[in-house]
């Protein structure tokens, strides 16, 4: 045991290191800096002001240099200083992951709480209206693009209500905290739970059609546990799965909707602070992402290993 | 020695009068002002950005020597008043401006503003202090400044190499505050102090700024708001249907174009919106170094294929104007009257024939309708930039030019400018100032840094330095007009045309203005009131 959580720890430190490597030079092939963008909103470029600014910022060293410098930094929990507010970045950083993690969450558990339910009534009830018309909400998921979705629903609300759902930083009830974060939420997660939905479904009638399913029901299970204590138990590993990839991606869709709904998250900080090529901010929070990420799956390895003897000592 | 200690002193009664007596209501006292904002501005220090994003929410942090009147819509040198001076004069043959100064004037942090802190301020825009900017994209404005003198805590002279009337409507600018000496230019970036009717509170990169009401103001009685909130909102859709909502009390300055002015009057019909030139001008920058652009006859040829009143039309609704350099009157005060205008090569009303010519021109350059020339036609990747280049491209068709576009990342315009790695570049370029020292000098002069096309005509510049010299100001607007149409018979830098943008605010804010001849100016908010 001891030697395989060496081997997952040796692992994952390589991994880590891989990461930064990639997210450092990467960020520095992309044509421009933060120095090109800062005079291209002034309007000029001096050269010699130019070449200051670089030398003050430290992006004027050799890149072996500024890897080592950014990377001790880190370990050291030093984190530098935004180049666009001159703040430290973990100052910047830190107070926007609670915002983007109750949106994800949210939005997962909006996807899980409609996907999976439609799913099944969808698969039970296969070639009814009922099932018709949810896979047509289903395929309106996954046609429709979040930001689409977004403007829709805020047009919709400043036109039947006259008030807009945008992110408010000081909600006065809970029901306009529970607003702020739950409309956006069904904004992203209406994809994710139309994916759910038919993963759900096809997996649901996959099972409904094994031979200890209609073993149940010639016993007199009644069709609520046939469904949901016996079919959907089953039918529900592929279902994780994707919920599991689906978190991975969200954070894509999270950018347009933190964009459409004016939600200061991590999520559309990141491609700001990337468009300002701050350095800092963007390999600090996408090494921390990289921390977490890897951090779990070395957690997960290791219950894998505790709960799974064969794992322990084949690996 | 010509005093205008009264005229400054006129100036600053007839202000305080028409503060007293314009609004229709007695002014309110109190009310947060909330706004939404364009973008995140890079940082919060006015003298070291160059896009209005900063004026707007960093203005009224500040105070100028002078300004220009803010309930005044456009910016002449009759509507310059004091402002941290109480009056002015020009000494030692126009070569000397003399400010006094307003006595008990605090920075925001309590201490004393000095003649100290505004020779600080402007030795600092001159290059000439210890402190320097990070940037500092209006240095040339200073050029004919030799130094700056102080004379006890009260008095400041600007010590010119020659006379410059056009210095004052310089200082006059939401671009020239004064800063204080005993804050470091790295200070003011991230926390600005000012003397200005409203005090800095925060800024959130991405979220909001804040500003709140400085009790401590040398006007009394102003501002009326107890605070102005920006909240930072890029996408422009959701913050137009924010204000439709009522969540904003105003939209960005001069932000909402004509097609979402329509939305919004539609939406909100009771919002009240104005559509004013910006001073901004879509033009095309021209690589004349390289071939084949080095051609006077292509240059000329592209010049006379233009059809201005089709861009305005498909872009603007038919909503903005057709100028050289200087926006056009009655809202620029300097630009070509229309008959003049019409005499320039392109600029006639009769496009086919213009386009007959530009043909011929270019038949005579080896192009004709078996062979077409090629050309890469660069620009930002903003939709600004973006949808006149692609109707520039579709006109330049019709003379023999297949233009490619090729859009360009920010980060990357201006390096590739600089190294002239382009053909055709379609650029704006906005006039802080209504003024033809801060136009002329900025982008047509030889070595200048904005003068992107590296054009250089010695005969011009002589002129350049004429006008800027003149005091005469009919005088002066004939050798402008004159200059300007040379600008544009060399092709310099063809101007397409001058953008009309809008502004909206609900009814119940009171005492808004916006500036017709730019959109650099205005934003001091002292006399802004809510009626609610």
């Amino acid at each position: 045991m001891f030697a395989y959580l060496v081997r997952r720890l040796f692992l994952m430190l390589v991994t880590l290191f891989g990461i930064s490597v990639v997210i450092f030079f990467l960020l520095r092939i992309v044509p421009g800096n933060i120095v090109d963008i800062l005079f291209a909103a002034a309007g000029y470029v001096d050269p010699a002001d130019k070449a200051n600014l670089e030398k003050e910022l430290g992006i004027d060293q050799p890149l072996i240099v500024q890897y080592w410098h950014w990377i001790s930094g880190f370990l050291r929990g030093d984190f530098g200083y935004s180049y666009v507010s001159e703040k430290p970045a973990l100052q910047e950083i830190l107070p926007r992951i609670p915002i983007t993690a109750r949106l994800a969450g949210l939005a997962l558990l909006f996807s899980a709480s409609i996907g999976i339910p439609l799913g099944v009534i969808s698969a039970v009830k296969q070639g009814t209206r009922l099932d018709y018309a949810l896979r047509v909400v289903s395929l309106s998921g996954l046609s429709l693009p979040s930001f689409w979705l977004g403007l829709l629903i805020l047009t919709a609300s400043v036109a039947m209500f006259g008030q807009i759902p945008i992110f408010n930083p000081n909600p006065a009830t809970w029901l306009e905290a529970f607003a702020t974060y739950a409309v956006p939420a069904a904004a992203v997660g209406f994809r994710s739970a139309a994916l759910t939905m038919r993963i759900t479904r096809s997996s649901m009638l996959e099972v409904l059609r094994q031979d200890y399913i209609r073993t149940a029901r010639a016993k007199g299970a009644s069709d609520a546990a046939v469904n949901y204590k016996h079919a959907l138990k089953n039918a529900i590993l592929p279902v994780i799965t994707v919920i599991g990839i689906e978190a991975a991606f969200l954070i894509g869709g999270l950018i347009v909707t933190e964009t459409v709904f004016n939600i200061p998250g991590v999520a559309r900080f990141l491609v700001e602070a990337i468009r300002w090529r701050d350095y800092p901010i963007v390999q600090n929070l996408v090494m921390l992402i990289a921390v977490v990420v890897v951090s779990a799956n070395f957690i997960v390895d290791m219950l894998y290993a505790v709960f799974d003897p064969r794992i322990r000592y084949t690996d | 020695m010509r005093s205008v200690w009264a005229l400054a002193a006129t100036a600053a009664l007839s202000l305080l009068a028409f503060s007293t007596t314009t609004f229709a209501g007695e002014p309110k006292q109190g009310g947060i002002l909330r706004m939404y904002h364009r973008d995140s501005p890079g940082n919060a220090s006015i003298h070291e950005g160059a896009t209005y994003s900063l004026n707007v929410p960093f203005m009224p942090v500040f105070n100028n020597l002078v300004i220009y009147k803010q309930d005044e819509a456009q910016n002449t040198m009759e509507n310059i008043v004091p402002e941290l001076a109480k009056s002015w004069a020009w000494v030692n043959d126009n070569k000397t401006l003399t400010f006094r100064l307003r006595q008990g004037v605090k920075w925001h942090d309590g201490k004393p503003l000095t003649s100290a802190d505004v020779k600080c301020t402007f030795d600092m825009l001159m290059g000439k202090s210890q402190q320097k900017f990070r940037q500092n994209p209006r240095k040339s404005w200073y050029d004919q400044v030799n130094d700056i003198s102080t004379n006890g805590d009260l008095e400041v002279s600007f010590n010119l190499k020659r006379p410059q009337p056009s210095l004052l409507a310089l200082l006059a600018s939401g671009y020239t505050p004064v800063y204080p000496c005993h804050v470091s230019p790295g200070d003011m970036r991230t926390h600005p102090i000012g003397t200005g009717p409203f005090k800095f509170v925060e800024f959130k990169a991405n979220e909001s700024i804040k500003l709140t009401r400085n009790t401590d103001y040398w006007r009394k009685g102003r501002p009326y708001l107890d605070g102005i909130e920006f909240t930072i909102i890029p996408n422009r859709s959701t913050a137009i249907l924010a204000f439709v909502a009522g969540k904003f009390d105003m939209t960005f300055p001069t932000e909402v174009s004509i097609p979402l002015l329509k939305d919004v009057k539609s939406q909100a019909p009771n919002a009240i919106c104005e559509v004013e030139p910006n001073n901004v001008a879509t033009n095309i920058i021209v690589n004349s170094s390289a071939p084949p652009f080095d051609n006077i006859d292509i240059r000329k040829a592209m010049a006379l294929s233009l059809d201005r009143k089709a861009f305005i039309s498909i872009m603007f609704e038919g909503q903005g104007d057709v100028g050289g350099t200087m926006l056009p009157p009655p809202n620029g005060l300097w630009g070509m009257p229309k008959e003049m205008l019409e005499t320039i090569p392109g600029y006639g009303p009769d496009i086919n024939a213009n386009r007959e010519e530009a043909k011929k021109l270019m038949q005579k350059a080896g192009y004709g309708p078996d062979k077409h020339l090629a050309v890469k036609v660069s620009t930002r990747n903003i939709p600004v930039y973006r949808d006149p280049a692609v109707i520039l491209i579709d006109q330049l068709k019709s003379i023999y030019i297949d233009g490619e576009l090729d859009v360009v990342e920010t980060a990357n315009w201006f390096p590739k400018i600089a190294r002239k790695d382009y053909m055709l570049g379609l650029n704006l370029t906005g006039n802080a100032v209504d003024d033809p020292d801060q136009s002329f000098y900025e982008n047509y002069s030889c070595g200048s840094e904005r003068n992107y096309t590296n054009y250089c005509n010695k005969e011009i510049e002589k002129l350049f330095d004429v006008q800027s010299q003149e005091t005469d100001i009919a005088k002066r607007k004939k050798l402008v007009w004159d200059i300007d149409k040379k600008l544009q018979e060399d092709v310099a830098r063809p101007i397409i045309f001058h953008a009309r943008t809008g502004t909206c605010w609900q009814p119940y804010v009171k005492g808004v203005t916006v500036m017709t001849n730019s959109s650099y100016n205005g934003y001091r908010y002292e006399d802004l009131w809510m009626d609610k």
